[in-house]
């Protein structure tokens, strides 16, 4: 079992979510973070005070899957969410020790 | 044979046809209410009590940080409710009665006698505060004292309430409380009869001030340069970044300040009249002309017009169309708000950054500078008319020897105000002290004073 961990840019949501729905992914966990990688902030300036916002607000995405749905998962994400610019986003991909459904009990692949 | 007719008889018929032929003088008759008068000016003190809640309340709020919120919420809406007892107790004698010329008498402690003329529910006769002096003019209203009383003092909560933006983020809250207490009774009081009462020295001189430029924002503006000065700058200001949380708020609240500055200047008026409608009329004039001066010079200097530019620039107008509100014509206060605007504007920005003073919220950046102009300016543009009376028919017209008049009434206020919060704060500063500590500063005055938080 593996989780995909995505930031993308948080207009990319829905498009991303659109792309996941036809592999089979049955759930997922979306998170609004912030952070920055090669692009840059901007500069807000309040009443002559000014503050260089360097955080830009992105949206992270968590998906557990079997290890055969990763390639796939990955692909359609990185299509989905792309801009072609600079702040696009990065995929992680994690291992995943054991899962288990909170419910029915059912555990490791059952659960997800 | 002719009858000679007796002199004490003729008097008698006589007399009573004399009387009646006469006018009936003001010491003599009782003062008559206006039904009209009194319905404005109830209104007006609750626009004007909007004004602190929760206009200013929201107004700050928007600025501060986010774990500042509720603190400086609760700054305005506590100050609202002791500075009302305190009024009541004492503010309102030491200010609104004969006295002297530089503070009033203690006749109405607790508002003893305010009730003196109520005849079966109602008030017999209009509110009258006698100068006490010989050929200076009574002030001669047509509306119960309770309300006159109520009016001025929803202008007694509000002028405090503006210095704790001076101190935002960083004072004890059992010290504001007291320096609040203290404060409307030392200094805003005493100032209050000396412009406004007509047996102050400042009225009784001819200095002009409507609404409150000197009573109000002048006072208010310094105390909150003194304030920021005692206590210090915010802990990491100014690199870390303090911005404004939600100004959302600060609009909101700005809007309501607007709104509710009709009650406050168009109510000075103390009648539903033209001058009422004037002063209106002039101080929407001002703001709208402020908030675009406010925004333009933003615009060009910066880049942007921004939303905290053309919020403030109106709050700008507003503060310094006070003092000239029943004095000045559209023209005047075209250029009044045009000035203020583009005036506060580098005071708040430029001003505090090149000296380095934390006057965190603006409040003498906004409140003191724009009070200083506005005051100065009523000496220019004064229109004679509007201030003419019977005793004086020529009224008070700008000019040169007004404008000596303002300057004297804007200097004594400054340093009174100064010198007296200062010598206020070392007090309470020995009771309670003054400044949170450094760890209460980092987490936040709405979890280390009130143990909350709103978000």
């Amino acid at each position: 079992m593996k989780l995909i961990m995505a930031i993308i840019k948080p207009f990319k949501l829905d498009e991303v979510r659109d792309a996941l729905t036809p592999l089979g992914v049955q759930g997922l966990t979306v998170t609004e973070v912030k952070g920055f990688g090669r692009q840059k902030g901007q500069t807000e300036i309040y009443r002559g005070a000014e503050y260089q916002v360097s955080y830009l607000p992105k949206v992270k995405i968590e998906i557990a899957i079997a290890d055969d749905m990763v390639d796939a998962v990955m692909e359609a994400i990185s299509k989905a969410a792309n801009t072609d610019k600079i702040g696009d986003g990065k995929i992680f991909v994690l291992d995943v020790e054991r899962a288990m459904r909170i419910r029915t009990g059912e555990t490791d692949i059952a659960a997800l | 044979m002719m009858k000679r007719s007796h002199p004490t008889w003729g008097l008698a018929v006589l007399l009573p046809a004399l009387l009646l032929a006469v006018p009936a003088f003001a010491d003599d008759a009782p003062p008559k209410l206006d039904s009209g008068d009194t319905a404005w000016m109830l209104a007006s003190t609750a626009l004007v009590l909007l004004m602190t809640i929760p206009g200013l309340a929201l107004f700050y709020a928007g600025m501060v940080r986010k774990k500042n919120i509720l603190a400086t919420m609760m700054q305005s809406f506590t100050i609202c409710c002791i500075v009302t007892i305190v009024w009541m107790v004492a503010g309102y004698s030491i200010a609104f009665t004969t006295g002297t010329a530089y503070m009033g008498d203690f006749s109405r402690i607790m508002l003893h006698g305010i009730a003196d003329h109520i005849v079966k529910g109602n008030d017999t006769q209009a509110f009258v505060l006698a100068s006490g002096i010989k050929d200076v003019a009574d002030m001669a209203t047509t509306i119960p004292e309770t309300v006159y009383m109520m009016f001025q003092m929803t202008f007694a909560i509000i002028t405090p309430a503006l210095i704790a933006g001076a101190f935002a983020d960083r004072m004890k809250f059992s010290s504001m409380c007291l320096f609040m207490a203290l404060w409307s009774l030392i200094v805003y009081a005493p100032i209050a009869h000396w412009v406004w009462a007509p047996s102050g020295w400042a009225s009784q001189l001819g200095v002009l001030d409507f609404a409150g430029g000197t009573v109000v924002h002048i006072n208010a503006g310094v105390a909150g340069l003194v304030c920021c000065l005692v206590l210090g700058k915010r802990t990491g200001y100014p690199d870390t970044n303090m911005a404004p949380y939600n100004l959302a708020y600060a609009v909101i609240g700005a809007s309501l300040l607007w709104v509710g500055w009709f009650g406050f200047n168009a109510g000075s008026a103390v009648a539903a009249n033209g001058r009422a409608g004037m002063a209106m009329t002039v101080t929407q004039i001002a703001t709208a002309a402020a908030a675009l001066g406010w925004m333009f010079a933003e615009w060009i200097a910066k880049g942007k017009p921004s939303v905290l530019g053309a919020a403030s620039g109106a709050v700008a107008g507003l503060v310094a169309i006070t003092p000239a509100s029943g004095f000045v014509l559209p023209g005047g206060s075209l250029v009044i708000g045009v000035v203020a605007g583009v005036g506060c504007f580098w005071s708040a920005t430029s001003l505090k950054h090149m000296l380095g003073y934390d006057d965190s919220l603006d409040a003498f950046g906004v409140h003191g500078v724009g009070g200083i102009i506005g005051a100065l300016l009523t000496g220019v543009f004064s229109y004679g008319a509007l201030s003419a009376t019977d005793a004086s028919p020529d009224g008070s017209p700008g000019g040169m020897s007004q404008f000596i008049l303002q300057c004297e009434g804007v200097a004594s206020t400054i340093v009174y105000s100064g010198v007296m919060t200062f010598v206020l704060l070392m007090v309470v500063k020995v009771i309670f002290g003054l400044r949170v500590s450094e760890d209460e500063e980092r987490e936040g005055l709405d979890i280390a004073l009130h143990g909350e938080q709103v978000f």
